[in-house]
Parts: structure tokens; C-alpha cells; sequence
């Protein structure tokens, strides 16, 4: 039976498991749970060595449904990228999942959610992005679509934030949008991010069914259905395996990862190269104008210094050093006094 | 009187001499590079062996407004900012009339020759310096003779105090770091102002310095590089922190320490300081750090703690150790940031929404601010908790002497973490008290067992950390937080007495003020006003408090806000004695003097509604 395969370290996928889900039946964030416990399982990441870190909101809330044996924090809204970022200092080695929404990290935390990517500290950064604020019953959020309308809410005159154009601006350097329907494509992209070495956005079209699915919204099943527009096939290729899909070298690009995994990205749109930022930042200004949902791998950097390599770390976790490697000799502290 | 060189008001015999025993008041528009000379005076000073204190009055701004440095000078040993001015180097034309008006009767005043102030006090001593000629005669850059300016204020000085030129000579090399060419420069200066007054200067004022060996064995620094270091020997492993005067400097400082210190043998290092993009990410990098095993701190001053509010009560409810510092500052954000002030008292005492009680240090000299910023790590690691240290902009900014650090004296307590193999003997639950202290067991992120983990959210869970609403588990967890912080009180620093005996009142004070109460305290002794003074040094109160308080029928409460915070406290700790403490809280900006609380303890006791 599928269920009691095991893994590379041995696990099984329940071990990957979370509690039963609060969110509401249908809810786009639930189907992302399912693809981070699959491509957790499936990567073989040792569950206590990830943490899922979420700020406020529906989607800060999926924490709880997914890999019961990391470590969680539910912080404070707009500001789990700061958290992240503690907690990856103090210790490198864990795997950071941020987890957040349209407003969490559009709205009250867009300055987090840039000054992150700026410093590229390492995580997965998840915005499961739903137009709208559910938690507190349906206001609109700063992703909403302009002229939009909302059954208590009324009329939207504001225009959109981008989410993905905002990070490649701010030098994110894995930029990427899917669809929660679209597992096919959620989960490469989603090993591809956890294989990473930086920050890596995955903004996440994830329909509210209770406020904003009417098929007008550009956040709604129905519409994304409609309106996709991958711009590549993705394959994800572990370290370990060897290459068997057959691929055309001028129809496809290889990604090498990091950690010496690759993506295979079989492109649709033949002239698309996702490691042009120019490029990147015209094809979602051209999405965006003619109402086409834009999906897939938009931006690749591979040549960044995460967040640890600049702060010139001891390989050693902050957290596992020994009262000996963080207190200084007596005799230091005489020197330093002797000459004040 | 009109501009006249020189004149002697006083006819002052040899026997008048006042030794070690005055105040230097230096008036500068900022910017002018001043601060050197002034801290190689102060250094001079304090190598002769003569006990002083520096006081830096700045504004906020970069060039151009008025800024005031006080030297003190104190045969006695007394450190608080003294209030009248016995002489006053004038060389801010912006601030000079009203900095005449400050002199003492029989004081002095030094000004630039040929200035067109208006000198008309007959009650002080005045002084011309050739200071435009000096400079120009030194042969520097046109653009750096401002700064060799205030050198000729350093050699008249040296002169007419008898300040000893070698000191000064060792004070610019310290200064400097050692480059020979700069102490060469400024000495040159200091030189020819030395042999002009020599030859110029009729002395006929009082004041003099001598040796003395009264700072033998002791240090000079400000408290946010003492702060500083206490966090680097306190084994600080993240530090994220937003720029704010007057909190930058400890920072400033930690980024110099630690990089000195702080690599392991490949150059890498064992620590991380973020400069993070506000107050709201620093809050938060310091709990995530916590969470996840560091020994994390930030510094800020009360706008930033406004903005750490939020996350400082999350830590306190997830129980998430970190080390906060407040130096204070005049409040609000555009308020007074480059004066003093200890109004974050309750601010941080209740700092974020909800029923927190956060624990706060209150270091009140040089000492404390290195004793307690390796101390705050084990406090906050033993209890859980993020733990501020209130500070201030006079402690942390200002140079102090201080007894030499005591290397820490015990190893770091880092509270009760569960190894993989505890869990796996023990079994796990985040929240649960086994030892009846209110502390439970934490674990870290990544401890490699399947029942390590847990889940961390602000108060709405169980003994287990799993989500809970229910009014029972609500009331346990916040009962079981009370207890740990209320067992907190005996633990942490415990207050300080000076005793007199026969003492009739009561004083009790906290942080900065201490030099000032001490003065006080003796000033009082003269009048035969006998004072007991209690130092408190953390938050929740010390319970023993109150037998200071019912020892005396009256116990003034000094401070320097305006409604009295800690007197408020008190009051809360101890309804029972309420009606026996008096609030003497007065915040103007500036460094608490003796000479206020003098006034203000003889006021009170000889009013009869008091």
C-alpha cells in the first residue's frame, strides 16, 4: 500500500501528518498543506529539523494542519519574516517554511516581506494569496483586484500589489506563482524552494470559497482555471537520481539548485529566460494587463549569498555552542579594561 | 562691564585656592569637533587621580546648534551632575549671553578674543583666548582649524588649572588611537596656548587641580560600552537592533567588542548583529532567535520599546526568553531624544496588551550595566521570559568612572531545555509546571526526537501547547505565569542600602540617580536631616521593600519623570504603606543634581501639609 511506503530516512507519510484542519471545506490553503506534507516526504526532510513559522490570518493558521512533528510558531501579523530570521540565525541548520497571506504579507508586513528578501534569509516564504481577508469576514485585501466588488465590503477603486513583482524588485532571488489546484505544479516548485539557498517566494493563488470565489474574481477556482498561463512544465530531480526524462536542450532549461538538485522547466513560452529580471518583471506587467494568470518559475538567481553566508557564521549552530565559545577569557576582559 | 582682557574682579589670596572641587562648563555649537577636547580634559582629569564626571548636553542635530560639556571635578569623590557652573569656556557666540548668566558669583569665563558679547557681570572672572590666531598660526587645513580651535581652550585651561601636560599629551594618544600625527597636531596647539597664557594670562581666579590618588584602579567609559560588554561575556548570540539615539552607541559598541572577540579559529563568527529595517522586525528577530536556542538581545529607547511592545508581550505569554535595553530618553518620538528621562518605567514594567508583568533591571551605575548585561541572559533563559534593562541617555552616553568589571562570576544558567534523550526518557509538555515553580520545560527547534516539538502561539493553549479556548486551561496557564514571576522577585537583583544611623526618613531611588541621592543624602547630614537610601534594582518589586518603607514615617520616592512612576509602583506593591511614601519626581532632561533633592527633601519636611 502507497500509505506505509517509506521515505529516505525512513519515515512514513504520516509521519509528515498535521491535525484535522479548521479552515473552511473547499479552501485553497488546505490543498497547500498537502503539497508541503507530500514534498516534505517525499525530499526526506527530518520533520523536527523544519520549522513552520506563520504570521496572523486563515493561512497563518495552516501551520497546524500540516507536519505535526516541527516545530510551529504562529507569531504576529505581517512579522513571521522577522521571526524567521531569528530563528535561522540561531541555529542554521533547520529549514525555515514561512507561511503567510495576501494581507499578512501585502498589507501590514510588506516591509518584512521585502527587507527579507533583501538580506535573503533562508526560507521557503509562502503567500497563500486569496484577495481577501477571511479571519476578520471579508475586507478586501491590497491584492484584491481593482473595481472588484465584495458582498459587505462594497466597491475596490485601489489597484493590486503584485506580490511576485514586488519581490523580484527587491532582489528576491526565487520568484515563483502557482495555483493551489495546480499540485502538478505547486509541488516541484515547492521542492525546488526547500532546495533553495536564499529566500524563495511562492506566491500561492489559493481561492477563499467563503468571500471571494465568485468567478469574476481573479483569486477564484473558476477564473484561474480559465485564465492560466504556465510558462513551463516543471520537473523536480533530486541529488540522487539520474536524469531519465527525455528533454529537447531547446525546449527546456535545467535549473541546478543549491544542495545539487535540479529543475527541469519545459518551456512553454519558447523565449522566456526566468533568470532575466527584466524579463521576469514584462512578462507579469503583460500577465497582469491582459488578465492572464502567469505561473510557474518567474525568476531565478542562483548566484546570491544567503542571510548566513554574509554574517560570516561558525558552522556550528549559535544555539549549540558552549558557554567556552561564547564567553570570552577572564584574561580578555582584564586587556580591555586595562586600557579604558 | 565692557570686553576687557584679563581683569580680576577678586582679589584672591593663595589661601583661597579651590582645589578639585568645581565644574567646567564648555559651550560649542555641535559639530565642532569639541567632544575630543573635551574627553581629553576629562581623561587628563581623571589620570591626575582626581575624581570627575562628564556630562555631554547635546541637541538633536548634526551641525550648527548649541551643545554644552560639563566637567566636574569633585575632591570628594561625588559624580552627579553639579548644577552652577564655576567656569564656563565660551565659544558658541549663539549661546554666550545666557552662558555668562550661568557662571557662579567668583567664577570664570574663557572667550575667544575680540568677541562681542556682552559682558556685564562684575561678579566673575574673565579670560580672552587668541584662538583664531592660535589656529591659524598651527599650520592645519583651513577646514580643520575649527577643530585645533578648541585645543587653545584645552592648553588655557592647562594652564590656569595647572593641568598636567603630560596626562594631556597621554589622554590624545589614547584619543587617537595612538596616530602619532594627530596627537602631534592638537599637542602642537595645546602647546602654544599653554606658553601664551603662561605669558599672558594673569591668573586671579581660585581654581586649581592637584593629584591625587583618588581613581587609582579605576576605568572610565560610558555604560552602553559596559552594557555591551556584559552581552558579549554574557555569550550573546543575536543581536538585531534599529538605530536610536541614545541606544545606537551600545550597538555601535557590541559591533566593535565582538568582532574582537568573538571568532572561532577560521574567522567565523559565533554571534550575529542585524541592523534590521524597524523595531517591529528587531522585536521579532529577538524572539525567534530565543525561541530557537540564542542568547538574543536588542537595544533600543521608548519609541522603539512602543514598537517591541507587541512582541515583547507575545514572549512573555509563549514564554520565549530575550534581553530588551531601554536606554531612556525624554519621551515621545519627537519629544526630547537627546535628554535624559526615566519615564519607560511602567511602560516597560506592563509593556504589550494583556496581563503581562515583564521583569526589568535597573542598573544604576557602570558596573550593573556590564554585571547586569551578562546577568539579563540568565534571568531571561531561568524564567522564559524577555527581561528589559532600563538604562538611560546619562547613563549610557556619558563617561563614568567605575570600578573594574568583575569577570562573571558563575557559569550561564540556561534554563530548563530538554536533549532529545530527556524527552525520550521523560516525555514532553511545553506548558506543564513539573517542579511547581511556574517554569515549565522548553524545547528547541530542531531536538531530534518525535515528540520534541510543539506548538508556540500566544496564550490560547493547553499544559501540552495544543490549541485551547477553554476558560480552565486560559486560567491555569495565566496563574502558572503569575507564580513565575512573582518567584522571579527574590531572585533578582536585590535592592541596595546605605545606611545612616539615627536616620529618620527615607529615601528610595533606581538607575541614574544614585550619585545624585548619595550627594544628597550627605548635603542632608549637614542640615541634620539623616537619610536611610534604598536602591531598587529590578522589577517585580523585592517584598523586603516594604520593611525599608515601615521603618520610617515618611520615605520620599526620587525619580526623574514627572508622575512618579516607581512611587506608583510602590504604592500598588504596598497599599498597606501607601500614605507613608512621597513621590519627589522631577524630570527637566537633565541629569537628577543633588542640589534639586536637597531643596526638595528640606521643602518638603519643613512644610507642615507635607
Amino acid at each position: 500500500m502507497n500509505n506505509t511506503k517509506t521515505n529516505a530516512i525512513g519515515l512514513q507519510k504520516q509521519d509528515y501528518k498535521g491535525s484535522p484542519t479548521t479552515l473552511c471545506a473547499g479552501c485553497g490553503h488546505n490543498s497547500i498543506s498537502s503539497q508541503i506534507i507530500t514534498a516534505s516526504f517525499e525530499l526526506g526532510i527530518q520533520p523536527e529539523q523544519l520549522v513552520k513559522i506563520s504570521g496572523i490570518g486563515c493561512s497563518s493558521k495552516s501551520p497546524a494542519y500540516f507536519m505535526n512533528r516541527s516545530f510551529a510558531f504562529n507569531s504576529v501579523h505581517g512579522r513571521m519574516p522577522s521571526v524567521v530570521s531569528g530563528a535561522i540565525l540561531a541555529n542554521r541548520n533547520l529549514i525555515a517554511v514561512g507561511i503567510s497571506g495576501d494581507g499578512d504579507s501585502g498589507s501590514i508586513g510588506i516591509g518584512q516581506f521585502k527587507h527579507s528578501m533583501r538580506r535573503n534569509v533562508p526560507m521557503v516564504y509562502i503567500v497563500e494569496n486569496n484577495g481577501v481577508y477571511g479571519l476578520t469576514k471579508g475586507q478586501f485585501s491590497v491584492t484584491a483586484d481593482k473595481g472588484q466588488n465584495l458582498k459587505y465590503y462594497g466597491h475596490n477603486d485601489l489597484p493590486p500589489l503584485d506580490l511576485c513583482m514586488e519581490a523580484i524588485i527587491a532582489d528576491c532571488g526565487f520568484v515563483a506563482r502557482s495555483f493551489a489546484g495546480d499540485a502538478k505544479q505547486v509541488r516541484p516548485l515547492l521542492k525546488a524552494a526547500l532546495s533553495y539557498n536564499g529566500t524563495a517566494l511562492l506566491d500561492i493563488i489559493s481561492p477563499c470559497v467563503t468571500f471571494n470565489d465568485s468567478k469574476e474574481s481573479t483569486k477564484s477556482y473558476d477564473w484561474v482555471k480559465e485564465n492560466k498561463d504556465p510558462l513551463h512544465d516543471i520537473t523536480y530531480i533530486p541529488l540522487q537520481d539520474e536524469i531519465t526524462t527525455d528533454y529537447d536542450p531547446g525546449e527546456t532549461t535545467m535549473v541546478t539548485l543549491h544542495d545539487g538538485s535540479q529543475i527541469l522547466l519545459k518551456k512553454l513560452d519558447e523565449s522566456y529566460d526566468p533568470t532575466n529580471k527584466m524579463d521576469a518583471i514584462t512578462a507579469l506587467y503583460t500577465a497582469n494587463n491582459e488578465a492572464s494568470l502567469l505561473t510557474g518559475l518567474i525568476y531565478y538567481n542562483p548566484n546570491k549569498n544567503s542571510l548566513i553566508e554574509s554574517e560570516n557564521l561558525v558552522k556550528e549552530p549559535l544555539s549549540h555552542l558552549p558557554e567556552e565559545e561564547l564567553r570570552p577569557s577572564a584574561d580578555s576582559l582584564r586587556q580591555i579594561v586595562s586600557d579604558l | 562691564m565692557s570686553n576687557t582682557n584679563n581683569t580680576t574682579t577678586n582679589n584672591l589670596h593663595s589661601s583661597n585656592k579651590i582645589i578639585n572641587d568645581f565644574s567646567i562648563q564648555v559651550a560649542t555649537p555641535n559639530g565642532s569637533g569639541s567632544q575630543t577636547s573635551n574627553l581629553v580634559l576629562l581623561r587628563s582629569l581623571f589620570k591626575m587621580g582626581i575624581p570627575v564626571s562628564g556630562k555631554n548636553l547635546f541637541p538633536s542635530n548634526i551641525q550648527g546648534m548649541p551643545t554644552w560639556y560639563t566637567i566636574r571635578c569633585s575632591q570628594d569623590g561625588y559624580i552627579a551632575r553639579r548644577d552652577s557652573i564655576q567656569i564656563m569656556v565660551i565659544m558658541n557666540p549663539e549661546t554666550a549671553e545666557q552662558d555668562i548668566l550661568n557662571i557662579e558669583p567668583g567664577g570664570v569665563c574663557l572667550f575667544p578674543e575680540k568677541a562681542k558679547y556682552e559682558f556685564d557681570r562684575d561678579d566673575i572672572i574673565y579670560y580672552s583666548m587668541p584662538v583664531k590666531r592660535l589656529a591659524k598660526e598651527s599650520g592645519v587645513a583651513t577646514s580643520l582649524r575649527p577643530y585645533v580651535s578648541n585645543m587653545v581652550y584645552v592648553g588655557t585651561l592647562a594652564f590656569m588649572l595647572n593641568i598636567d601636560l603630560s596626562e594631556i599629551q597621554n589622554a590624545l594618544h589614547w584619543h587617537f588611537k595612538g596616530r602619532q600625527k594627530l596627537v602631534d597636531t592638537n599637542m602642537a596647539v595645546i602647546h602654544s596656548a599653554f606658553s601664551w597664557a603662561k605669558d599672558n594670562l594673569t591668573k586671579s581666579d581660585p581654581f586649581e587641580v592637584e593629584p591625587a590618588n583618588l581613581t587609582d584602579g579605576q576605568i572610565m567609559l560610558d555604560g552602553n560600552l559596559a552594557g555591551a560588554l556584559g552581552a558579549i561575556y554574557g555569550g550573546v548570540t543575536v543581536m538585531a537592533w534599529y538605530p536610536i539615539t541614545p541606544s545606537t552607541s551600545l550597538a555601535d559598541s557590541l559591533t566593535k567588542y565582538a568582532a574582537l572577540l568573538r571568532h572561532d579559529e577560521n574567522g567565523n563568527a559565533t554571534y550575529s548583529i542585524i541592523q534590521a529595517e524597524d523595531e517591529l522586525a528587531a522585536a521579532g528577530m529577538v524572539i525567534g532567535a530565543g525561541w530557537a536556542g540564542a542568547r538574543s538581545m536588542t537595544a533600543t529607547s521608548g519609541p522603539g520599546i512602543s514598537l517591541m511592545s507587541e512582541f515583547a508581550g507575545f514572549g512573555y505569554f509563549a514564554e520565549i526568553p530575550a534581553v530588551i535595553w531601554d536606554v531612556q530618553r525624554v519621551g515621545p518620538s519627537t519629544g526630547l531624544p537627546t535628554r535624559v528621562s526615566q519615564g519607560d518605567l511602567t511602560a516597560c514594567y506592563w509593556s504589550s496588551h494583556g496581563d503581562t508583568e515583564h521583569i526589568c533591571l535597573l542598573p544604576g551605575n557602570i558596573n550593573e550595566c556590564f554585571e547586569f548585561g551578562w546577568k539579563a541572559f540568565d534571568i531571561a533563559e531561568q524564567y522564559q521570559t524577555p527581561v528589559f534593562v532600563l538604562s538611560d541617555l546619562d547613563l549610557g552616553m556619558n563617561n563614568w568612572m567605575s570600578k573594574p568589571f568583575v569577570y562573571p562570576n558563575k557559569p550561564m544558567n540556561r534554563g530548563k531545555v530538554l536533549t532529545a534523550e530527556q524527552v525520550e526518557a521523560n516525555g514532553f509538555n511545553r506548558y506543564l509546571d513539573l517542579d511547581g515553580d511556574g517554569i515549565s520545560y522548553r524545547t528547541l527547534p530542531g531536538t531530534s526526537h518525535p515528540q520534541a516539538s510543539y506548538f508556540t502561539r500566544g496564550s490560547g493553549h493547553n499544559k501540552s501547547a495544543k490549541y485551547s479556548e477553554d476558560p480552565q486551561d486560559y486560567v491555569e496557564n495565566m496563574q502558572r505565569l503569575k507564580l513565575k514571576i512573582d518567584g522571579a522577585r527574590k531572585h533578582l537583583p536585590e535592592p541596595i542600602l546605605i545606611n545612616r544611623d539615627n536616620s529618620k526618613i527615607g529615601i528610595i531611588g533606581f538607575g541614574s540617580t544614585d550619585p545624585a541621592i548619595i550627594e544628597a543624602c550627605d548635603r542632608l547630614c549637614d542640615n541634620d536631616i539623616l537619610c536611610n537610601y534604598l536602591r531598587i534594582r529590578a522589577l517585580p518589586l523585592n517584598l523586603s521593600v516594604a520593611d525599608f518603607i515601615k521603618s520610617y514615617e515618611k520615605t520620599y520616592v526620587i525619580e526623574m519623570n514627572i508622575d512618579g512612576q516607581l512611587h506608583k509602583l510602590l504604592q500598588l506593591q504596598f497599599p498597606e504603606l501607601a500614605t507613608r511614601m512621597h513621590s519627589s519626581a522631577y524630570c527637566d532632561g537633565l541629569p537628577l543634581s543633588a542640589r534639586w533633592i536637597v531643596n526638595e527633601i528640606i521643602t518638603k519636611e519643613n512644610s507642615p501639609n507635607e
